[in-house]
């Protein structure tokens, strides 16, 4: 009896992520969704610059690999072209919320029928470690060697509060993959955001905050106590907005 | 080969460009080539306005006229600007009552026409350019054909205010008998 | 002429495009080039197709990149400045080999410019379209009509080498009206296997992508496109030619600029010179050999341009030194007139008589 399998849409390739990064958790959360919902035949993804560049390898639904930041823009010219489609972005956080904020905004402020994931983990982890628009007052990263000044290039960005603030989205959430209870808040969360658009109620983002194991110097184990005692604090987990809320329930 | 360059200029809300799209069909309507080129751009608003517009039997050339054999001014800094670049022996139509100077050029033709005047005269305040072409289609022989100018009207009017063909029309014939 | 009706340029590349079968526009405002934007506002949502005013040029063109990916017509249109943002993403699509089709209605540069006509993107659009190797056909129209085939003609091109078409016009081009007909014959689709369309768990995924992390791999990408930019150069070029039977001086010119020359060639017939002009209606593939036939014939080229004299540096590599290519140009959104041509053409016929 098997009780623990690949899912199908997650494809059968060794992944390049560093050990202890949970990009690996949430390609399987994505993946174990798209299975759960039977659309691996007709979804798109859009793999974005950064770590996860090589997703479009990791899903075995059709994917593009979009320029840095445009996940969102690439999204709606598919989604719009293809509306009986299930599009989803996978990105991170230099580019979801740095050069690609644009993007991001207006395609929330569009409610564009699409899911978007947001991967979180405060640092650009590719390029080796540099500050990112999410990194926190005070961490030290390449480009922040003495620690991120505020002062100096500002305050980190809190995309869910952000996005919640306008009309456009359907659903805004944060969720976390460092333990169990999460990792399975984070199922849901992002199985909502792709049953939102299957029903057409429209722009769907899902923030997941991850960790950075090598990056951030740490093992594994404390980057994911870094993830509780740092991270969560600042980027509080939960619904920000979800306009089905009571109709769902 | 008979080529004719017409220069229309005036201030925006004019119509300038509605005259020169009506010269244009009527062209087209006569199965000649034409083109029609308006300037563009922050002068649309409240500044000068104008546009080219060329009939000819043959394929046109350059869209833009520089050397007009008819020149439509429909106030002084348009007379003032364009007046020098009338090609020999070409035609001046001038709205009278917004230019009050005389045409300082010898070798050309000169016909004034009170259309401002006239449209106010005829509660008709926003039709002075097709007064004013009434004039050009009467010294240029082109009014005879009335179905013509008809046809012509009604490529330039939207189908949506066909109301408007026999006002624009009766203007027309204002500026014809003027 | 009964079946032509008089449009703007800008809006018979916009009619075009949905005969051509163009259901998504996205765009971002721009002058000399809004009428296009417009007229699909008005258009696509009577006909079941996208428009979407994109919040950057930046964005629209990634939008254009997600509807060719999924092997539908789609387009975008700008105007000089606008071009430069979407560099990046011309280059995204020619790295995926995406057939995608796109206007520039030129306006005088560099910088935020003016927005009077110019030529003045030449060497962007021929040469320099994006970062790293790769070419985009490049149309010029010089008429209204041209303005219309040149758009049904350049969604077939994309769709044929899976790569973009642009038309390189100029504001005179977009906005001036002159009769058309919209009598097109339309190729038959391409098959697009490689589109994402979804799998319907039938197939292997199919994905659209410009990342090659291997150097071997990524030569051999770009080797085997740049054979197929090769057999573009072999069918493609197209171009005319004025009065060049017996010419002496040859004048290079397109769009806006080859109207105005042809004035001044008429003129210059008149008093005696035999002048004639070769006009490339695709920039690139660039009539080269054309060029280099002509340079048998003629003693001098004339190269009437609205930039500083970009084009001329395609004529003088065609030419290959076997006569003197000079430029006749105006620029900052200035257009050389008919006499000012005929001046260079005059200076061009005495000076070979001394």
């Amino acid at each position: 009896m098997v009780i623990f399998d690949k899912p199908h849409a997650l494809a059968d390739v060794p992944l390049h992520y560093c050990p202890g990064c949970t990009h690996g958790i949430i390609h399987r959360l994505v993946a174990e969704v798209i299975d759960e919902l039977g659309i691996e035949g007709k979804t798109v993804g859009i793999a974005p610059v950064g770590c996860s560049v090589m997703a479009y390898n990791y899903f075995n639904c059709d994917m593009i690999e979009a320029a840095h930041g445009r996940a969102p823009a690439v999204a709606t010219g598919v989604k719009r072209a293809l509306p009986e489609n299930i599009v989803f972005t996978y990105q991170g956080d230099g580019d979801l919320a740095s050069i690609g904020m644009a993007e991001t905004v207006h395609s929330a402020a569009r409610n564009e029928n699409i899911t978007v994931i947001f991967i979180n983990n405060a640092i650009y982890g590719m390029t080796g470690g540099q500050m990112a628009p999410t990194s926190l007052p005070g961490q030290i990263t390449q480009t922040s060697p003495y620690g991120r000044d505020v002062n100096h290039c500002g305050y980190p960005i809190k995309i869910c509060e952000m996005l919640s603030t306008l009309d456009g989205p359907e659903y805004v959430a944060r969720v976390a993959v460092n333990n169990v209870k999460n990792v399975r808040a984070a199922k849901k969360a992002i199985k909502k955001a792709f049953e939102n658009q299957v029903n057409g109620l429209g722009f769907s983002l899902v923030e997941v905050i991850s960790s950075c194991p090598t990056n951030w110097g740490l093992t594994p184990e404390k980057a994911l106590e870094w993830v509780e005692s740092k991270m969560i604090p600042y980027y509080p987990l939960g619904v920000y907005k979800d306009r089905h809320a009571d109709s769902n329930e | 080969m008979e080529t004719t360059q017409y220069l229309i200029a005036g201030f925006g809300g004019q119509g300038i460009l509605f005259a020169g799209k009506f010269l244009a069909y009527k062209g087209l309507t006569d199965e000649k080539n034409v083109s029609w080129l308006p300037s563009y751009g922050p002068e649309m608003r409240g500044g000068t306005a104008s546009c080219s517009v060329i009939i000819s039997d043959s394929p046109v050339g350059s869209p833009i006229v520089s050397k007009p054999d008819i020149l439509i001014a429909m106030n002084l800094p348009s007379l003032d600007k364009y007046e020098d670049s009338v090609a020999p022996g070409g035609i001046i139509f001038l709205d009278s009552t917004l230019i009050e100077r005389q045409v300082r050029r010898t070798d050309v033709t000169v016909y004034r026409v009170p259309a401002t005047q006239m449209a106010s005269d005829n509660k008709i305040p926003t039709l002075a350019n097709m007064i004013i072409m009434g004039k050009v289609l009467a010294v240029t022989g082109q009014f005879d054909d009335e179905a013509g100018v008809t046809a012509g009207l009604k490529k330039v009017i939207s189908a949506k205010r066909s109301d408007m063909l026999d006002v624009n029309l009766n203007a027309m014939k204002l500026g014809y008998n003027a | 002429m009964a079946d032509k009706v008089l449009m703007k340029g800008n809006e018979a590349i916009a009619e075009a495009a949905i005969i051509a079968g163009c259901r998504h526009y996205f765009g971002y405002p721009i002058t000399p080039q809004t009428e296009i934007a417009a007229y699909m506002a008005k258009r696509m949502p009577k006909i079941g197709g996208t428009f979407l005013q994109a919040e950057s040029e930046i964005a629209a063109i990634n939008m254009v990149y997600g509807v060719a990916s999924t092997g539908l017509r789609v387009m975008t249109s700008s105007s000089s400045p606008g071009i430069s943002l979407k560099s990046e993403g011309l280059s995204y699509l020619a790295g995926a080999d995406l057939p995608s089709f796109i206007v520039n209605v030129q306006r005088g540069g560099p910088g935020l410019g003016g927005i009077q006509p110019s030529q003045s993107d030449y060497f962007q659009a021929t040469k320099a379209g994006g970062h790293g190797d790769f070419r985009m056909i490049v149309l010029a129209p010089a008429s209204v009509q041209e303005m219309a085939e040149l758009t049904v003609h350049g969604f077939d091109l994309a769709d044929k080498y899976r790569m973009t078409s642009m038309i390189l016009a100029d504001g005179t081009m977009g906005q001036m009206m002159e009769p058309v007909s919209l009598d097109f014959k339309i190729a038959e689709p391409v098959e697009k296997p490689w589109a994402t369309t979804g799998t319907q768990m039938k197939r292997e995924h199919n994905i659209v992508n410009s990342l090659f992390l291997s150097p071997d791999v990524l030569e051999r990408t770009n080797f085997e496109r740049f054979k197929k930019y090769d057999t573009v150069c072999e069918n493609e070029v197209m171009y005319e030619e004025y009065m060049m039977d017996d010419a002496e001086i040859c004048i290079a010119a397109f769009g806006i600029a080859a109207r105005v020359s042809k004035n001044a060639i008429v003129e210059a017939r008149k008093r005696g010179i035999k002048v004639g002009m070769i006009r490339p209606i695709t920039l690139w593939p660039f009539p080269e050999k054309q060029f280099a036939a002509a340079a048998e014939k003629v003693r001098a080229f004339i190269s009437v341009e609205l930039s500083m004299g970009q084009m001329i540096e395609d004529i003088r590599l065609a030419v290959n030194g076997k006569a003197p290519v000079t430029l006749c140009n105006r620029v900052g959104g200035m257009i050389p007139s008919p006499d000012e041509v005929l001046d260079a053409i005059i200076k061009v016929s005495e000076g070979g008589n001394n």
